[in-house]
């Protein structure tokens, strides 16, 4: 109903204006309107009124439905917005003075620069970066996600957003935005489509649409002189004004012309439902471009630590003693790679040994300089560290180095894992073997990426890893290609070297070094979780941060401009079957004979332009559910998808309106229209 | 059977186009070929002679549009002021008078444009300085300059990142010295070898008729080589000094398309061998139905008359050539933008008339011109992979080029403007007080007669249906307006966006990007221009040869 409201509300000329193809069925619905109020004062043309006030009506409800579809695309951004504007309200914030002082503030007031103390309960007054402290943060505002995260000052963690909530500690950050600025704000005009500007393409198919338009202008308004010469008192009959607007709005592409920013609109908001926000809309254009994928190993691929998989004992040792001396040495070992050393221990051994059945344990912490751990337990010293710095330990102290353990080492290298070897008493035990560990559920959102790949996208993955070791887990992903052996810097270089060879790149990032390879890349998709300065580089944020959400941003890109194309097509062939219900009944008063290309059997040329008229102004209600979902949306080669594509909006679009026009002329025909 | 002889030549078309495509090649990217040693001196001279003193550097866009606006407007001003004044100047034998500023005005834009739209009758019109020294150059630049055109485009498609389009000066002298002076000595040769007319005496009285002379063959040649399609005489190909023989015929119908084919090859060993595969077969199919429909029409759909053999269809067509060569060399000549014609196309039958009409109406891009036709073809192509590409979830690229906004723009002009001037200058032809005056028939075939016209000025083909006397004020100045507007805009726009894709990266290709050599992109090349093309002129159709062949019957 609101929709209906607005659809009526957008009928001023300078909203219309914004949209060419159907700015010149608006003027024809003026001129109409204009003309049937001054015949039906003046008494003329009596005879004709009834029916060209119908046409009038009927132009103006083309009007109508093309507001409607933006209306109900707006609207359903409308609805994401309000909830997001309900955590924007002003809130207290206690900004510190020079002094550290705090003093109380409301949102609204705050600068960047300015330092505010946040405390558990409290809600984050406006964008910002934590400068002191570590808490966990409720972003369910934004994200919609309920679990907290935590936010700490440094490294990549540290910015926060204004709405959300501190659960546990005190934090101090520093403002970032400006009040009506931030990130929420953004988002929310981004999301109610206030801002939204015609993206590239958008603006290449309308200079499209304007073509036609005028071209079909020129071709109707000939027609009056082109009739009267042939017969210029049968042509004062039918070629009147109304039928001549008739013509043109069936032959101008009014169907992608109404929808075309309906269109775009849910393109932006099928996007914010998978929860990426993109800065502008030429970003989701480039997304359906994008042809190389480049994915983070740490986070994306794997876990990001490595795990230990299997205890390789010395001829010799039981296992059950390597495990136990691969326990105690990495029972203060709070790394995760010490941890998994410890589940894995106790999963293969059913060791129960724990902290406190130890007597007297002297823990050997990490250090830069030996690079062990391990444990003194009265006599017993359990070490476990890297095979290069054990081997120098073992050396040092006088005792052999057993050839199997290099042996071992190598082995588990070659497979791309790392091997740590455990000693007790200088007498090395066995060797571990840590590997990185593929992320469960990456394959199965890589087999997405499989389907991709008919796409022609290629995903990259890129890895500070040796060659040897990125291989194994390119393999084990199922990733097509990798770079190894990558510094931060590397991603910038490699993003150029592909965008020299004529590819789009994609990439997400979260860490500061990360924004110059971000604000190169095509599509840059910064983690909400990331840096300021990654998400001011990004082009799209993920507020679920989750580094393979680039796969279903690129099927929204897709499927945007599938959409386009496709309606587009629909509205051009659609132009065949409105030919032939329409001129036949324009010329037959001028050449009866022409009446054989009235092969449809329309009824009358009255019947015959109402049904085209009416087909025209209701296809664009029919497609609005079109516009919305978009098109249907498969992995598949672009010859299979045009094809696809073809067949349903072409050749569908070619056949539609002969079958709707003829069952249109055949209800006027039963209602008693002559 | 008479399609024989259609084989034959369509044939003979397709033969020669590759081997000459491969040399157009060579010769437009400046490679050595067997010709070299005889022009290369000439060509070294010329590019002196405009004040180079080696090969011109490479020019860019604005540069490129500044030659062709230069060189036009001072061809069209030469043209001009010898036709004014040709009563005073040399090569006068007939005693022609001068021609008056409207027609001069026509004539000299209609040569300068490649179109050879002749308002007048060359015999007795025009001195022999006017048909070949000024004339006749414009038959073998006009072309040249289509030709130079064309290989901006291309310089767009081939070159990466690249500030410049190749240079005005070296395209059209190269073209010209290497690819029209040999081809039109030989074509010359071979219509005098069947008896054309190649002299400078002054016309000959025999037994009370005007036997016409000059000059005449090697005007001919050039204008069926370079699409222009002037003749000499006013009778055109039906003129038995121009086309005396069976075998002439031959030559000249394989002449008229043979240039626009070759170029597509050229295009292909530029680009891509299965790019222009598909441009080609989709031009080769379109022009072998029109054919097959003009054909069939003229042979079957004329009208009986008791006592005669065969039908009327036989009015107004050379009895050497018969029905099936007349339908033949019209539906080659309106295909290409040449505009020659060998019979009375004002007698063929409605719908053998139609053919040829919407052959120019959809733009003069089946093979075309000499080098319009084929960018002509790419900016329906553009418009396809526009359409089309965004159906594969991409944005459109052409050739690895992305086609955006400005290129849609100069592509939308390119495409819209020939239509939406043809149909308004119809518009006002046919609201013309007295234009009745100046038909040879009323009601639907003399709207054909006018829409013909048009179309023909229109779209740069020259041809005439004849019935109608376009030797008038109005439709000379405006269709001198009508040529040169859609002759120069499509061109610029043409060179405009080769140099704005030549500027841009090369997109690399993947399975995920749309195909435009396959036999998919041709149907739906083929589609679309005949929805877009066609739909234009569908509602004119309809009241002219529809109506006329509804009527009729």
């Amino acid at each position: 109903m609101q929709n209906i409201f607005l659809a009526v509300k957008k009928c001023q000329p300078q909203v219309q204006i914004k949209n060419p193809v159907m700015f010149v069925v608006y003027v024809g619905a003026i001129l109409l309107t204009v003309i049937d109020v001054l015949n039906a004062i003046m008494g003329v043309n009596q005879q004709a009124l009834g029916y060209n006030v119908a046409i009038t009506l009927i132009l103006w409800a083309t009007v109508l439905f093309a507001n409607y579809a933006d209306a109900v695309a707006e609207g359903r951004g409308r609805a994401q917005a309000e909830s997001l504007k309900k955590s924007r309200h002003a809130v207290l914030a206690h900004r510190l003075d020079k002094s550290g002082q705090a003093v109380d503030v409301t949102s609204d007031d705050l600068q960047p620069g300015d330092i505010v103390q946040v405390t558990a309960g409290e809600v984050i007054p406006m964008d910002g970066e934590v400068i002191l402290g570590t808490a966990a943060v409720d972003e369910s505002a934004i994200t919609g996600e309920s679990s907290p995260v935590i936010r700490e000052a440094g490294g990549d963690r540290s910015s926060v957003t204004g709405g959300t909530t501190v659960l546990s500690d005190n934090l101090q950050v520093k403002i970032t935005a400006r009040a009506g600025e931030s990130f929420l704000d953004q988002m929310i005009h981004m999301i109610e489509g206030a801002k939204r500007q015609k993206t590239p393409n958008e603006i290449a198919l309308q200079i499209l649409l304007v073509t036609l338009t005028i071209i079909f202008l020129i071709v109707v308004a000939t027609l009056l002189p082109f009739s009267q010469f042939a017969n210029s008192k049968a042509a004062a009959q039918t070629i009147t004004i109304a039928n001549l607007a008739a013509l043109l709005v069936c032959l101008a592409p009014t169907t992608i012309g109404a929808l075309l920013s309906a269109i775009g609109i849910s393109g932006m908001s099928r996007l914010n439902q998978e929860n990426v926000l993109a800065k502008s809309g030429r970003a989701i254009e480039a997304a359906g471009d994008v042809d190389i994928l480049l994915l983070d190993k740490t986070g994306t691929i794997t876990l990001g630590n490595r795990q230990a998989v299997a205890f390789k004992p010395i001829q010799g040792v039981s296992a059950h003693d390597l495990a136990e001396a691969a326990l105690l040495s990495s029972m203060a070992d709070e790394t995760p790679e010490g941890r998994s050393v410890v589940n894995l221990a106790r999963e293969t051994s059913q060791m129960t040994i724990d902290t406190k059945h130890l007597t007297d344990p002297v823990f050997v912490p990490f250090s830069a300089a030996t690079r062990m751990s391990g444990v003194d337990i009265q006599t017993d010293h359990y070490r476990k560290g890297a095979a290069d710095s054990v081997q120098h330990y073992i050396l040092s102290l006088g005792a052999s180095w057993p050839a199997e353990a290099t042996s071992f080492a190598e082995e588990i290298a070659k497979n791309g894992g790392t091997p740590l070897v455990v000693t007790k008493n200088a007498t090395v035990l066995g060797v571990i073997a840590l590997k990185d560990i593929v992320k469960p559920g990456v394959r199965d959102q890589f087999n997405a990426l499989h389907a991709l790949r008919k796409m022609g996208i290629k995903s990259v993955m890129i890895t500070g890893d040796n060659p040897l070791t990125a291989a194994a887990i390119a393999a084990e992903a199922g990733v097509d290609d990798y770079i190894a052996q990558a510094v931060p810097e590397s991603k910038l270089a490699v993003i150029k070297k592909y965008q020299q060879a004529g590819h789009l790149v994609a990439m997400t990032g979260d860490g500061t070094n990360d924004a110059p390879a971000l604000a190169q890349a095509d599509v840059a998709v910064a983690m909400n979780t990331g840096t300021v300065a990654a998400k001011e580089a990004g082009n799209m944020i993920d507020l679920d941060s989750s580094p393979t959400k680039l796969i279903k941003i690129v099927a929204v890109g897709k499927q945007l401009l599938m959409t386009r194309g496709a309606l587009t097509t629909f509205s051009i062939t659609n132009d065949l079957a409105k030919y032939f219900a329409i001129l036949p009944a324009l010329f037959v008063g001028l050449y009866p004979q022409l009446a054989v290309l009235n092969f449809m059997h329309l009824t009358s040329p009255k019947t015959a332009i109402l049904a085209a008229l009416l087909y025209n102004a209701l296809i664009i209600i029919g497609l609005i559910p079109v516009a919305l979902r978009g098109v249907r949306y498969r992995e598949l080669g672009a010859e299979q998808l045009l094809r696809q594509n073809l067949l349903v909006y072409g050749v569908g679009g070619i056949l539609l309106p002969f079958v709707v026009i003829k069952i249109f002329d055949m209800i006027l025909t039963i209602i008693g229209v002559k | 059977m008479i399609w024989w002889r259609d084989v034959l030549i369509i044939g003979l078309i397709v033969g020669l186009s590759i081997p000459l495509g491969r040399y157009l090649a060579a010769v437009m990217t400046g490679q050595k070929v067997w010709l070299s040693v005889v022009f290369q001196p000439v060509e070294k001279r010329i590019y002196r002679f405009l004040g180079y003193p080696d090969t011109p550097d490479d020019m860019t866009g604005r540069q490129f549009v500044a030659a062709i606006v230069a060189f036009s407007a001072i061809s069209l001003a030469v043209v001009m002021g010898v036709l004014m004044t040709q009563q005073w100047l040399p090569f006068n034998p007939n005693h022609a008078h001068n021609v008056p500023w409207d027609l001069a005005l026509n004539t000299a834009m209609s040569f300068v444009t490649n179109t050879d739209w002749q308002a007048y009758s060359g015999e007795t019109a025009m001195s022999y300085l006017s048909q070949f020294m000024v004339l006749t150059t414009q038959n073998f630049v006009s072309a040249a300059v289509g030709v130079a055109g064309l290989l901006a485009v291309i310089c767009g498609f081939s070159r990466k990142e690249s500030a410049t389009i190749g240079n005005f000066w070296v395209d059209v002298t190269r073209f010209t010295l290497y690819v029209l002076v040999p081809l039109s000595v030989v074509l010359t040769l071979l219509i005098v070898s069947q008896g054309g007319v190649q002299n400078f005496a002054a016309n000959h009285l025999v037994q009370g008729t005007q036997l016409p002379s000059g000059p005449a063959s090697s005007q001919f040649a050039i204008s069926l080589l370079g699409s222009n399609g002037g003749g000499f005489f006013g009778a055109n190909a039906g003129a038995l000094f121009h086309n005396p023989t069976g075998l002439s015929n031959l030559f000249e119908s394989v002449a008229i398309v043979l240039l626009p084919a070759g170029l597509v090859v050229m295009f292909g060993q530029m680009v891509g061998r299965r790019q222009a595969f598909v441009l080609y077969a989709v031009m080769l199919g379109i022009l072998v139905l029109a054919i097959i429909g003009t054909t069939l029409s003229e042979l079957h759909l004329g009208q009986h008359v008791a006592g005669v053999a065969g039908s009327t269809a036989f009015e107004g067509k050379n009895v050497v050539n018969g029905i099936g060569l007349s339908a033949l060399w019209n539906t080659l000549s309106t295909a290409v933008s040449n505009g020659s014609v060998n019979a009375s196309l004002d007698s063929f039958t409605p719908l053998g008339g139609l053919i040829p009409m919407l052959l120019m109406q959809l733009g003069e891009i089946v093979f075309g011109g000499v080098g319009s036709g084929l960018y002509g073809m790419l900016s329906f192509v553009l418009l396809t992979v526009f359409i089309s590409g965004l159906m594969v979830g991409r944005t459109p690229e052409y050739l690895g080029k992305k086609i955006a906004a400005y290129d849609m723009k100069m592509v939308s002009l390119a495409i819209l403007l020939p239509p939406v001037l043809t149909l308004t200058s119809t518009a006002i032809a046919v609201s013309w007080p007295g234009i009745g005056a100046s038909l040879t028939n009323t009601g639907a075939h003399g709207f054909s007669e006018i829409l013909y016209a048009f179309s023909s000025m229109g779209n740069n083909n020259g041809s005439s249906f004849g019935g109608f006397n376009g030797n008038q004020l109005m439709v000379n100045v405006v269709g001198a307006v009508l040529m040169g507007c859609t002759r120069f805009v499509p061109l610029i726009a043409m060179v405009c966006l080769g140099a704005n894709l030549a500027k841009k990266k090369q997109m690399a290709t993947s399975s995920g990007t749309l195909r435009t050599d396959t036999g998919l992109f041709a149907v739906l090349l083929l589609f679309i221009i005949l929805l877009i093309g066609a739909l234009n002129f569908v509602p004119a159709l309809v009241l002219g040869p529809i109506a006329d062949f509804l009527t009729a019957r």
